[in-house]
């Protein structure tokens, strides 16, 4: 047998290492979305009277545009700290699966923990999604800077986003924030649906969108927790029979 | 006068800090302790994907069939309606997600223009 052939690496039109991931955000149809969708939670930022600051800062730290908008209205709204925690705390469960997911694939044998804290923090669906998808074709060593690159442009899209919103809120139709309220459940969707190449991800796709909403109208505590269990234990099982059959 | 004598100077950053990001960041913390010596052939990371993906999905689900703030205008037919056009979009365009979510977009603003008008 002769060697394996040398592994073939797609170059990416942008280049790799933290300018590349810079270049691959701005060009992102996620790009986008970022922006309605801080748009909409800059202007609820300001019905609920925050400051700008705290906004920003919440979008710096938090980042995470569903835990963001239930801390916004909940403590708007005078709600118990204890539970306005709880209830951020389960919408972001989902961040673990996809922080053990992401790292694997920036580490090198030289990679230290701290070097990836910043990429763990930058990770939310957006930037996961996307660097799932672009990272197999960027170098090995320049894969964190990618990821910061990308993460970084995400938030600081949304930073800005937020801010104009925040200074828009009175003059922005409800049919905008219609429409931007439906820009990212539906990039999620579409992405998911491009992403899934495997029977294992299409069998994973297909119990999330029908077993949550479900388990959401029958009131069944930690819905989306469950729907994760239910659809990775799906995914495996399918990939075991495809496996078994072949 | 210090600042942490005024609570609404200081009450909504300390509050971002207890109950924003902190329950936030233990998944990611979490996420950095459990990665650690996982290889990404493993078949843990093959059930996480899976985890991650079909939460995902999960919260596109719940967002079309509980729809929040102007989206509730539109009834649920319509809203699955949208959804399902965009996914014909995004098949009709050669897997473009820009496409999709263009269409789905578009749909649900005519929507909204055929309830509210």
């Amino acid at each position: 047998m002769s060697d394996p052939p040398p592994p073939v690496v797609l170059p990416l039109p942008y280049g790799s290492g933290l300018f590349g991931g810079l270049r691959a955000g701005a060009t992102s149809v996620f790009m986008v979305v970022i922006v309605g969708s801080y748009v909409s939670i800059g202007a609820l930022a300001h019905d609920l009277g925050f400051p700008l600051p705290w906004l920003v800062l919440s979008s710096l730290l938090v980042w995470a545009a569903p835990a963001q908008v239930i801390l916004i209205t909940a403590l708007g709204a005078g709600a118990a700290p204890f539970e306005v925690a709880l209830a951020v705390s389960l919408s972001s469960m989902r961040l673990l699966p996809m922080v053990v997911t992401l790292l694997p694939m920036l580490k090198t044998p030289r990679t230290r923990t701290r070097d990836v804290i910043v990429p763990a923090h930058l990770t939310a669906i957006s930037v996961w999604i996307e660097a799932l998808r672009l990272l197999p074709k960027v170098p090995r060593d320049a894969r964190i800077g990618f990821a910061n690159g990308l993460g970084a442009c995400f938030m600081g899209g949304a930073v800005v986003a937020s801010i104009v919103g925040f200074g828009l809120a009175h003059a922005l139709p409800a049919l905008l924030v219609a429409a931007l309220l439906f820009l990212s459940p539906m990039s999620f969707l579409m992405s998911a649906l491009r992403n899934a190449r495997i029977t294992a991800d299409r069998v994973a796709l297909a119990v999330g969108l029908v077993l949550a909403p479900v388990l959401a109208w029958r009131a069944v505590d930690l819905d989306l927790l469950w729907t994760g269990l239910a659809g990775g234990a799906a995914a495996y099982a399918a990939q075991r029979i495809q496996a078994a059959l072949r | 006068m210090s600042a942490s004598g005024d609570p609404s100077l200081l009450g909504p950053y300390v509050l971002l800090i207890l109950v924003g990001f902190l329950p936030n960041e233990v998944w990611r913390m979490l996420g950095v302790v459990l990665a650690r010596g996982l290889n990404e052939e493993s078949e843990i990371i093959a059930f996480a994907r899976a985890v991650a993906t079909a939460i995902v999905t999960g919260v596109v689900g719940k967002l079309v069939v509980f729809a929040p703030g102007a989206l509730a205008g539109v009834p649920l037919a319509g809203r699955i309606g949208a959804a399902a056009l965009g996914v014909a979009a995004f098949r009709l365009a050669g897997r473009s997600v820009l496409a999709g979510v263009t269409a789905a977009t578009l749909a649900i603003v005519a929507g909204m223009l055929v309830v509210g008008g």
